[in-house]
């Protein structure tokens, strides 16, 4: 006993420790900074403005920002359209081949994100191994200009971000009882009642999980749309790189990564609504 | 007039890979009977309740609901409803809306729609649970739900697979009243699956007996027990002892059977023939005890032996007995006013015979 509670507690410290010194702290600087003025010389003086916060509301920012979650929602929504029935048939099919498809999924991840889409950039391009394919089949006469277009960003966004739509999906499918769908059958349900009825809301917390978990790391992408959309496509991520790294605007960058810390918290804030309505009991289980 | 069956199974087989869970099957069900399949785990009698809904369909066979055939009518278009064994009641929705979902499937109006929720509600005694959500029931109060989101549907046929198998001992006893009272006031026919002959004894009109995707016999609760047709059956459904004999003697309508050197008069219903090996079947409570030497019931042998166990159990005192030829062999004893020395010692000295009529013979 004595044991197992020693373990439990060096277990939870070192987390907790690691949190607090990798993630709370340097956050904490992050919110500070973001109340803090400029200064071209030390980055920021110790004098307290909401300058940079009235900054967020300028026609820039704002344009910025539609921008951006126009290019994250549209992400969110075809990864949605194409994870779900993907995810739905992972649960459906043998162990065997699932426990394949699910390997296929995870191995990208043991590449750099950053390389896979220098890789995309090779498939795109003027003379990529797409149009050479397309000329060579006599689809095309000229070679398409996918690379620096919106469609390369939409590709590249959705491509790195669809696994973590996909699973989510998966487990909150998982979760869900074959027999309900029969009780639904067997109470008069068709095929399409059983889904908007039955399905749908049962799974709406991987479904939310899901869009949270692609929706918010599509806003801050910022190499994505750098690499594959030139310079037309602008994420919040970018503008957020672009304020440390570029203009050296500490205190602008970071109040706008505050702002995106806000989104997130009321999205999940949603996700635990949406998670405690269709529970089995107890409170919001975390997908 | 003959009854025409309401539910209709002809040769009806159905294979999962290379296991046969319902091999050939033949059944009728009447209308308004409380039928029972009853046979132990993976004897198919969940696979027939399931083509009978609709989620399984035949390898071969063919199923019919009052002479019109049903084998490839999907579950949403039978006029049939099922209580799961886990209840399957939709989580997101409160008990209300659980109830309510067959009657909103077809499209009924609001009006009509809280009228019969709300009767099907008074029924399965649920009243004021309406706005509860599934996982705040305890499991009593899930079971009425699920029966009410079955009965509110006016279902041709109520199909229950082992509804009560998740309940304790006590709630379970109780639930069996409540499903033969649902049976007796809605007049549905019910089709009742389970492992547990007990249960299936006391609530059923028939029971069928199931063994490997077979009926191995279909008959009332009575006959089952009492007049099982094979040893599957009479082993399944409650303790049973069995000796082997021989036919020594057949008269008119009984036959002398030899077990152990001793000669038993039995009924004779299966042309018996002298010489034939047969098995003699006692239930425990058919068999009678009294002291070696007193000559048993007073006329006719006996087997003799020694008691090895005696478990006192209140209404009746069980006995465990060795026969002096090595079979154990299990009695239960009623206490009655008649017979007040029922209670034995360990070790001593019985002799065991019992009344003519009361065996089988197979």
């Amino acid at each position: 006993m004595v044991r197992k509670s020693r373990f439990r507690n060096v277990a939870v410290g070192v987390t907790l420790l690691w949190i607090t010194l990798f993630v709370i702290i340097p956050y904490l600087f992050v919110v500070v900074v973001s109340f803090l003025e400029r200064d071209s010389m030390h980055l920021i003086r110790w004098v307290f403005t909401l300058e940079h916060y009235r900054e967020l509301f300028s026609p820039v920012f704002l344009a910025v920002c539609r921008n951006s979650f126009f290019l994250a929602f549209v992400t969110t929504v075809i990864a949605l359209i194409l994870a779900y029935p993907f995810a739905f048939i992972l649960n459906r099919i043998p162990e065997k081949t699932r426990r394949f498809l699910i390997l296929l999924m995870i191995i990208p991840f043991w590449t750099s994100s950053l390389i896979r889409t220098y890789a995309l950039i090779i498939l795109f391009k003027a003379n990529g191994i797409i149009n050479t394919f397309l000329l060579w089949l006599g689809i095309i006469e000229q070679p398409l200009n996918i690379l620096y277009t919106e469609v390369a960003v939409f590709v590249g966004l959705v491509y790195t971000l669809l696994p973590f739509m996909i699973l989510p999906l998966y487990a909150s499918i998982q979760r869900l009882e074959p027999q309900l769908v029969e009780a639904a059958r067997d109470l008069g349900a068709t095929t399409k009642a059983v889904f908007l009825d039955i399905v749908l809301p049962i799974t709406m917390p991987g479904i939310i999980a899901g869009c949270i978990m692609v929706f918010l790391p599509a806003l801050g992408l910022f190499y994505i749309p750098d690499l594959l959309g030139g310079a037309r496509s602008m994420l919040i991520g970018n503008f957020i790189k672009n304020q440390f790294l570029t203009t050296g605007n500490w205190p602008l960058g970071s109040a706008a990564s505050v702002l995106l810390t806000l989104l997130m918290v009321l999205f999940l804030y949603g996700y635990y609504l949406s998670a405690r309505r269709t529970s089995t009991g107890g409170m919001g289980r975390i997908a | 007039m003959e009854k025409v069956p309401i539910v209709r199974l002809r040769g009806v087989t159905k294979r999962f890979d290379d296991v046969v869970a319902v091999d050939t099957l033949d059944l009728d069900i009447y209308e308004g009977e409380f039928l029972t399949l009853l046979g132990p785990s993976g004897c198919g009698k969940t696979t027939v309740l399931r083509i009978i809904a609709g989620f399984e369909t035949p390898d071969t066979g063919e199923i019919f609901m009052n002479g019109d055939r049903l084998t490839n009518i999907p579950p949403n278009k039978r006029n049939v409803n099922t209580v799961f064994q886990s209840y399957a009641l939709f989580p997101h929705m409160n008990v209300f809306d659980n109830i309510a979902f067959g009657l909103k499937m077809k499209q009924c109006d609001k009006k009509s729609i809280q009228e019969e929720v709300r009767r099907a509600i008074d029924i399965v005694k649920l009243s004021g649970l309406e706005q509860r959500r599934p996982f705040q029931l305890s499991g009593g109060q899930q079971q009425r739900v699920a029966m009410a989101r079955a009965i509110v549907n006016k279902p041709k046929v109520l199909l229950l697979d082992e509804p009560l198998s998740a309940l304790d001992y006590r709630l379970r006893q109780e639930m069996q009243l409540e499903l033969k009272r649902l049976h007796r006031q809605l007049g549905i026919t019910f089709v009742f699956v389970t492992h547990d002959q007990v249960e299936a004894i006391s609530m059923s009109d028939r029971i069928a007996v199931m063994n490997e995707g077979r009926i191995e016999q279909i008959g009332t609760p009575i006959t089952i027990y009492e007049e099982p047709d094979n040893m599957f059956v009479a082993r399944f459904v409650g303790e049973i002892n069995v000796f082997d004999g021989r036919v020594k003697h057949v008269e008119n309508g009984s036959a002398q059977v030899d077990i152990h050197g001793q000669r038993f008069k039995v009924q004779n219903k299966k042309n018996l023939f002298p010489g034939q090996d047969v098995t003699v079947l006692l239930r425990p409570e058919d068999i009678m005890v009294s002291p070696n030497g007193n000559g048993s019931g007073g006329e006719g042998p006996a087997l003799s032996g020694s008691v090895d166990e005696v478990i006192y159990k209140g209404k009746t005192v069980d006995l465990i007995i060795t026969l002096d030829q090595g079979e154990t062999i299990f009695v239960t004893q009623f206490f009655n006013e008649d017979q007040e020395n029922v209670v034995y010692s360990q070790g001593q000295r019985v002799d065991v015979d019992w009344l003519y009529g009361w065996e089988v013979v197979l």
